[in-house]
């Protein structure tokens, strides 16, 4: 039976991850290589990293720490951030990426999720969409939620999938940071209108807001950053829980 | 020991290639001929579409020369497929190794099928050590339905192949070089045969 995933996301800046991860086992905080390989270790199905780092070498930088990570660690991983090109997935895939997430790029060139589809196959191309409620209606915005556009979310996630990607990475702006559970509501509307993955994201808390979207918002897969990286939740503990309400996980 | 990865344009091959360093082996990425027949082992992989992909074998000639390797050979994810008889992505015929043809899921299940699975009804040295109902990663829209040739099955939608083997040649739907301890196991299984 196909599995649920637990997905860690790392913010990545400079080829480093940001923000403070409180890991006391970590001999460098700063390095991904060393979290990917702890968080390979606790039971993590697939790592997210995303990066917002902003200089010129940020291509070269983000590739060598592809490069590193891929040495490393035998789960997979996705690498988001800037990206806006054939060029820059070709790059990453050939470091040792497995799949990487377009967004802002493919609301601005939406021809790019098919052109990435045609090259590399949608096995590994995963368009992250971020969305908050405006007057009842959910809009996509850019710019982690402060960029409002045109697109409403439920036809976006339509034509992203028609258009060849293989999965969706919705991130709830409403519920992100909140700590109050996944947007179950939107999730589950996603997933059964879509015939691809979705990745649940924005608002994990508790082990219950993991079970609730996998139950109630049938998602695929649940992302979290600060409960996993501040220890809030071990993801042994939630993948046990999970497992004891019926949930198929790897354990 | 010498162990090729048949390179011929077909996605993320470094994966792979970390995969057998963590070993302790290394292995060279190839698509010369003479190479790829002198090695001890030979890795098949491939991501990506099917018809293409056997574009690029018939173009570089390895559409002839794999079939008749004489050492262990694995195919992995698309390699496996294409050492089928067919397949209906692209409508392509394949290497003919596994005599199965290769075709879609259903839409009563998301497609692609991403993420790690179980393994059961294990046979061959390849799962040596690995137990029943082993969690493996795959991703992929297109399956080998069970067959003679089945060493392993997972079950979506229904029950396919997940692993297949005809005398030196093996094939596995999943990715081990992304599947954790599993993977390393096997990888290292077929090291050893």
């Amino acid at each position: 039976m196909l599995a649920k995933r637990i997905v860690p996301c790392l913010d990545i800046k400079d080829g480093r991850t940001v923000k403070g991860i409180n890991f006391v086992d970590l001999r460098d905080a700063g390095d991904p290589v060393e979290l990917a390989e702890i968080y390979s270790r606790e039971g993590a199905d697939e790592l997210v990293f995303l990066d917002i780092s902003a200089t010129e070498q940020k291509r070269k930088t983000l590739a060598d720490m592809v490069y590193r990570v891929a040495e490393k660690v035998s789960i997979p991983f996705t690498v988001g951030g800037g990206i806006s090109s054939v060029e820059d997935v070709d790059v990453l895939l050939q470091n040792g990426a497995d799949k990487v997430s377009i967004n802002s790029s493919a609301v601005k060139n939406p021809q790019l999720i098919n052109d990435l589809a045609a090259k590399f196959g949608s096995q590994c191309i995963v368009v992250a969409i971020d969305a908050k409620q405006i007057d009842g209606r959910w809009m996509v915005h850019l710019v982690g939620g402060k960029v409002p556009t045109e697109k409403e979310l439920f036809s976006w996630a339509k034509e992203v999938e028609e258009r060849g990607a293989g999965e969706i990475l919705f991130t709830s702006m409403d519920h992100d940071g909140t700590k109050n559970g996944f947007a179950n509501e939107a999730l589950a509307k996603l997933s059964t209108e879509l015939n691809i993955p979705v990745i649940a994201s924005g608002g994990a808390g508790t082990i219950q807001h993991f079970t609730d979207t996998f139950v109630y918002g049938k998602a695929d897969a649940a992302l979290a950053a600060s409960v996993f990286h501040f220890k809030e939740i071990k993801i042994k503990d939630l993948k046990e829980a999970l497992k004891g309400s019926g949930i198929p996980v790897r354990l | 020991m010498k162990i090729v990865i048949i390179n011929y344009g077909a996605g993320n091959i470094q994966s792979i290639k970390f995969a057998i360093q963590r070993l302790g082996h290394s292995a060279i990425l190839s698509n010369n001929v003479k190479e790829i027949q002198n090695a001890d082992k030979v890795i098949f992989p491939g991501v990506g579409e099917a018809s293409s992909a056997m574009h690029k074998l018939r173009a570089s000639g390895l559409d002839k020369v794999i079939p008749e390797l004489k050492q262990p050979v694995l195919g992995i994810c698309l390699g496996m497929q294409l050492m089928c008889n067919s397949s209906e992505e692209g409508n392509t015929k394949g290497l003919g190794i596994f005599d199965v043809d290769v075709i879609r899921f259903s839409n009563k299940v998301k497609v692609p099928q991403i993420g790690w699975n179980q393994i059961s009804n294990l046979k061959t040295k390849l799962f040596e050590g690995i137990r029943e109902k082993e969690h493996i990663y795959l991703v992929h829209s297109y399956y080998a339905p069970l067959c003679n040739e089945t060493i392993a099955e997972s079950e979506y939608d229904l029950k396919y192949s997940s692993a297949l083997r005809k005398d030196n040649f093996y094939g596995t739907q999943f990715h081990p070089e992304k599947s954790s301890d599993v993977g390393e196991r096997i990888l290292k299984n077929f090291l050893e045969i």
